[in-house]
């Protein structure tokens, strides 16, 4: 007779392996030395968040319009935060000395730019053209609803006509004349001209300031679009409408002294928004400059390399601040005398052409990276240089080298705090001239506190943003 | 018969062979750039002689006549611009060479944290990081600033310690040493040590390759730098006076100060660089292959020698480009000094310097240069210490 | 060929946007508006409210000039400066007039590219103490930590004061005056030294402005007045007369209120400085009434300071030595014929 061996059922783990012991003995107590440091950790998470905790949250002053709500807070050694102070002055610390009366325009670039860009930021949520024009939309609607029909008009400009362009088939026009090459050209430039010409001439015969230059060098762009973007899709054409019809309507609005809207000089811009303004143009024009400046540094061209190499190198070796500087105090010098830019323009150009030569050598990293093979593979399919880079080499290369392009963004958003320095009223700058207000004297702390929350939340948000970036696109590369 | 559309064609040709047209491109590229600096050049000549302003560097040799709150040099009010720019040099020198050391400790000790198996320790690590990464530098050194001056009494209140160090919100006063004569033996013998134990180390390598025998040349070092200069100092019979600071009127006289502005200084650069040294320590320890701990475990190093031994000369391989770009960064953010009152070079040159002499082009030039050279110096150390490493490591 | 035509075009092009420019009085007829270069941080001389609206000695300077070339204080524009950027932005024409409480220096004058245009206001500089500390005179400094902002004359009076009194002191300088009040009010310092205006209207932004005291002495003269770029005689004259215009405003009891009456005044200076009878304004490129435009609109000089810094502001200066040379001041303006 054979016994069937039946093995015993196992034992359970010993209960400090298992289950919340378990966890804690694996990962805090596993030896003496690491029991030791988890104690010393409680410590001082002990010595820092309470006391941060009851100065924030539970001594502190969160009801209020003036400082009265505050003045409890020194005696008896309590120490508590003054939020009252932040909230009486968070129309200031948003947009500075911007008139009360003219703020919805700060709201409207700022809402209109998120609804621009946002298919762009998030693709695949918009895949479906459905949802994308559902999107587009709902967005002008919003628009229409919250800030009036103007507004309307123009979310309507900038969010609708891109899923409409690319109905628009400018090529058949021009087939006859294709024929001759030369002649094909000279009618597109002729077509271009005259087009540019009618909007100039329409726009000076508006009442009031219409910027006609710009305005028809929008419309020229748009129409250069429709000629070499043959049926292309409507994804593209949002990224041309950011690029072109946005930075448009955002100086209008921001601005004004045109279309019937107040002129509000620059240095009445402060705060948050100013941060945002600085930080999206300085983001906007670094990518691309930095890119031409990585281009060149890998020329085969003597001279271009040399300028290039040289530009890079000496500007990544000086502070920002002596460029602010630089641009603050010597750039009027180099200027022909009457000419002169404003002062937050000068801050602009400091910043992106600083922030540009550090894009190029992150992206000179990506365009290392990139197999000889390609090269060879573009060129033998007959490519030019413009579209073996464009269409083959810098697609791939940026792609390598998002969380290095990202940490710069990153870099260039934090150090906006710097124009502070030279006068501006950044977020920084406004905090530091409300410290010194007769009627909130001495809440340093909360100023700070307060300011660095919010470049936190920016910040935070836009790095988690670029780790989902390089997650998507190592996906699709596998 | 000729066709007349032969030259044309030829010349369209020439249009589009690369290798004129590169070279077209490039001389309009050099044209244009030796316009626009032509321009520049002739509208601040044409500017500066209008408002008669002289230019070049003979401001340096100037009286300068202000003061400044820290020097390492001597320095007075009847001293030239010339030495005011030192002094602030010297001062950044300082501040920046302090951060990098600072910063590198905390950055490899947070970054190691960061990677421990204890999950408290290691979150805190990871906390610490993201809060501190994603702040402006220069929000960070305006809380400091407050942060340090706020709780601090003034000085008649001062935090006193055995009546030699004082700590209240004029900074940190401790005795200064006084060098009597017979002080240059000590640092003869200080010199004579470093130099004797740069020469052991290199020899312990040599006899170890040779013999695979280890000498303990860092402990001996270690006790020659610090014996010598003692045995020194007892034969010369201890040259050194202390200079005490007291209170008088309304602050300290005598012993040395560290200015709250240098403290805030120091720990905003070195805490906000230990976060990006740390995350550039923890790639490189990961970049280890996990086989190589493996084996040292099994060739029977405890872990303290092949984090060492095996671990630590591997990463370093990573960690160096990173680290050098790092420090270079912690130099040019050092200029933000200028907005807490430590008298760096930007402050004194390009703030109080620049307005009192009114030569805006020189100043600023002579100060991008500087960062520039410090950058270029630094790149350079570095570089050759990474060669070194790398080909140690293969 | 083409490479070399090019950068002769834009050579010439480049002079040609060189060459071009005229008197500094037609630019701003042209342009509408002239453009001040102001401080924007000194309560009582220039400073905007929360919508924007400026006021202070400097403004109204700017404003008087602004009704005299276009009989509108409104069309100037104020341009806050840093004392970094100041004389550049002025040397550039980035703006007209410097008004922003600057030292008149020889220096400055004869160096830097700029030419003053007058005295607005007799400032000296002051030390504010705690008092707490005790201290009665500026003799009892030594060793005092002092509060400065950069670059500022102030930095070389403090330092000239104590080594000609054979004290020590401790700088601590500051990128900008708020930093410095700020970091004085924490106690960083125990002394805090700016001109004695200056003095007066930081006291007010104090946590306890009670506890300080500025002491008697004055260590410095500080004379701030406008200035104007070098080089331009036409458009010095029209901002130093602008100037001597008020004070003889003032001078002649002509205000803003009674000016319409003055008009019709027997008294021959008012009737000249009114351009009742003659062009006087005429020959400096404005019109005969140019000061009848600034009293009107701006007011005299006397009213100017009442307004911005006088005894009812929360500043309370006295006339002092701002007061007219008739009243023991030291206000006293050539005579306008």
């Amino acid at each position: 007779m054979t016994v069937q061996w039946t093995p015993k059922p196992d034992l359970p783990p010993p209960p400090l392996d298992t289950g919340f012991a378990g966890w804690l003995k694996k990962n805090l107590f596993s030896s003496f030395w690491n029991g030791l440091l988890t104690v010393a950790g409680l410590l001082i998470i002990l010595a820092t968040v309470p006391p941060f905790l009851r100065w924030a949250l539970i001594n502190a002053a969160w009801v209020g319009d003036s400082r009265e709500a505050c003045i409890h807070l020194g005696e008896d050694g309590i120490s508590g935060a003054c939020w009252v102070f932040i909230k009486v002055r968070l129309g200031m610390f948003m947009y500075g000395f911007y008139p009360d009366a003219e703020r919805w325009r700060v709201n409207l670039a700022m809402v209109l730019l998120a609804l621009a860009a946002l298919p762009i930021l998030m693709p695949q949520a918009f895949e479906k053209l459905r949802t994308a024009l559902g999107f587009a939309l709902a967005g002008t609607i919003a628009v229409f609803v919250l800030f009036g029909p103007g507004p309307g008009a123009a979310a309507a400009l900038l969010l609708v006509l891109p899923f409409g362009l690319p109905h628009v088939r400018l090529k058949a026009i021009f087939e006859k004349v294709d024929a001759q090459p030369s002649a094909g050209l000279a009618a597109r430039a002729a077509a271009l001209a005259l087009a540019g010409g009618i909007v100039y001439a329409a726009a000076r015969g508006f009442e009031g300031n219409a910027l006609p230059g710009p305005l028809a060098g929008v419309f020229i762009a748009l129409l250069l679009g429709l000629m070499l973007l043959d049926r292309a899709p409507a994804a593209a054409w949002q990224w041309v409408f950011l690029f072109t019809v946005y930075p448009f309507i955002a100086y209008v609005l921001l601005m004004g002294d045109a279309y019937g809207l107040a002129y509000v000089e620059t240095h009445l811009w402060g705060g948050m928004f100013l941060t945002l303004v600085i930080a999206v143009i300085g983001i906007a024009t670094s990518l691309p400059i930095g890119i031409l400046l990585a281009l060149g540094r890998r020329s085969t061209m003597p001279v271009t390399k040399t300028l290039c190499v040289c530009f890079i190198e000496l500007i990544r070796g000086v502070p920002l601040i002596s460029v602010l500087f630089m641009a603050s105090i010597m750039l009027p010098l180099f200027l022909p005398e009457g000419a002169h830019f404003d002062k937050l323009l000068r801050a602009l150009i400091g910043v992106s052409l600083f922030y540009a030569a550090y894009m190029a050598e992150v992206v000179r990293g990506g365009l290392q990276a990139i197999p000889r093979g390609q090269y060879e593979a573009a060129e033998s399919l007959g490519c030019g240089y413009w579209r073996m880079m464009g269409l083959i080499i810098l697609p791939q290369a940026l792609r390598l080298v998002i969380p290095g392009i990202v940490n710069t963004f990153l870099g260039l958003f934090k150090d906006t705090t710097l124009v502070a320095v030279i006068g501006l009223m950044d977020m920084l700058g406004i905090v530091k001239t409300a410290l010194a207000d007769t009627e909130w004297l001495g809440f340093p702390k909360e100023a700070y506190v307060f300011a660095a929350a919010v470049f936190w939340v920016f910040c935070f948000g836009m790095s988690r943003y670029s780790m989902h970036l390089e997650k998507r696109f190592q996906v699709k590369r596998h | 018969m000729k066709d007349p559309s032969d030259t044309r064609s030829s010349k369209m040709m020439m249009l589009y062979d690369p290798r004129f047209r590169s070279w077209l491109a490039q001389a309009l590229v050099l044209a244009a750039l030796a316009a626009v600096i032509g321009a520049a050049v002739y509208n601040t000549a044409h500017n500066l002689e209008k408002a008669g302003l002289t230019s070049g560097f003979g401001f340096l040799g100037e009286v300068a006549g202000f003061d400044i709150s820290l020097t390492l040099i001597d320095y007075s009010r009847a001293s030239t611009y010339g030495r005011a720019f030192l002094v602030g040099l010297l001062n950044t020198l300082l501040v920046s060479g302090i951060g990098i050391l600072l910063s590198t400790a905390l950055g490899f000790i947070i970054g190691v944290t960061r990677l421990s198996p204890n999950w408290l320790i290691s979150r805190m690590a990871a906390v610490y990081i993201e809060i501190v990464r994603n702040i402006p530098l220069l929000l960070q050194i305006l809380f400091w600033y407050i942060a340090i001056l706020n709780p601090l009494p003034r000085p008649r209140q001062a935090l006193d310690l055995m009546d030699l160090f004082f700590l209240c919100n004029r900074g940190l006063i401790i005795p200064k040493p006084v060098w009597l004569p017979g002080a240059g033996l000590v640092l003869g013998a200080l010199i004579a040590a470093v130099a004797a134990a740069a020469v052991l180390v290199r020899w312990a390598r040599h006899h170890q390759m040779a013999t695979g025998r280890r000498f303990p040349a860092y402990y001996v070092s270690t006790g020659l730098i610090i014996g010598l200069p003692l045995a020194a100092l007892a034969a010369a019979g201890f040259p050194i006076r202390w200079d005490v600071p007291t209170l008088q009127g309304f602050n300290f006289r005598g012993g040395l100060t560290v200015l709250p502005e240098f403290i805030a200084l120091c720990l905003a650069l070195s805490l906000y660089a230990a976060a990006f040294i740390a995350e550039n320590v923890r790639s490189g320890i990961m970049s280890v292959d996990k086989g190589q701990i493996e084996a040292a475990r099994a060739l029977g190093h405890r872990p303290g020698m092949t984090l060492r031994l095996v671990v630590i000369p591997q990463a370093m391989r990573v960690i160096i480009p990173p680290l050098t770009s790092q420090h270079l960064t912690l130099v040019k953010n050092s200029s933000l000094a200028v907005v807490i009152g430590y008298p760096d070079l930007v402050h004194v040159f390009a703030g109080t310097t620049l307005n009192q002499t009114g030569q805006a082009v020189e100043i600023i030039a002579i100060t991008m240069l500087v960062y520039l050279t410090t950058s270029l110096t630094i790149s350079f150390i570095m570089n050759r210490y990474n060669i070194r490493h790398a080909m140690r490591g293969a | 060929m083409k490479g070399a035509k090019l950068i002769a075009v834009m050579a010439i092009l480049v002079l040609a946007a060189t060459a071009a420019h005229a008197g500094i009085l037609e630019n701003v007829k042209k342009a509408g508006e002239i453009k001040v270069g102001v401080s924007g941080k000194v309560p009582g001389f220039s400073v905007p409210d929360q919508n924007g609206v400026w006021s202070g000695m400097d403004v109204d300077f700017g404003r008087a000039v602004a009704a005299a070339v276009f009989n509108d204080p409104g069309k100037v524009k104020f341009v806050p400066v840093t004392t970094s950027e100041r004389f550049t932005a002025l040397q550039t024409g980035e703006i007209d007039i410097l008004s922003r409480n600057t030292t008149w220096t020889f220096q400055r004058d004869a160096k830097q590219g700029i030419d003053f245009c007058g005295i607005l206001f007799y400032d000296g500089q002051g030390f504010m103490v705690n008092k707490k500390l005790g201290v009665k005179s500026a003799k009892e400094l030594d060793g005092a930590s002092i509060c400065i902002q950069i670059g500022t004359t102030t930095e070389l009076n403090v330092s000239d004061y104590f080594a000609a009194n054979k004290m020590s002191y401790k700088p601590v300088v500051f990128e900008s005056a708020d930093e410095s009040t700020v970091m004085y009010d924490t106690g960083r310092c125990d002394v805090y030294t700016t001109d004695a205006s200056g003095l007066a209207a930081r006291r007010t932004t104090l946590s306890k402005p009670a506890d300080h005291i500025i002491l008697a002495e004055v260590i410095s003269k500080e004379p701030l007045g406008p200035a104007v770029r070098h080089g331009d005689q036409q458009w010095g004259d029209i901002v130093r007369w602008t100037l001597f215009a008020l004070i003889n405003a003032e001078e002649l009891g002509v205000t803003s209120e009674n000016v319409d009456e003055m008009m019709k005044s027997t008294n021959p200076s008012i009737k000249r400085l009114l351009g009742v009878e003659d062009n006087l304004g005429e020959q400096m490129g404005l019109t005969s009434d140019w000061v009848y435009r600034i009293v009107k609109h701006v007011g005299n000089y006397g009213e100017i300071y009442d307004r911005n810094v006088g005894p009812d502001t929360p500043l309370g200066l006295e006339r002092g030595p701002n007061a007219l040379w008739t009243q023991g001041g030291l206000m006293y303006a050539p005579p306008v014929r």
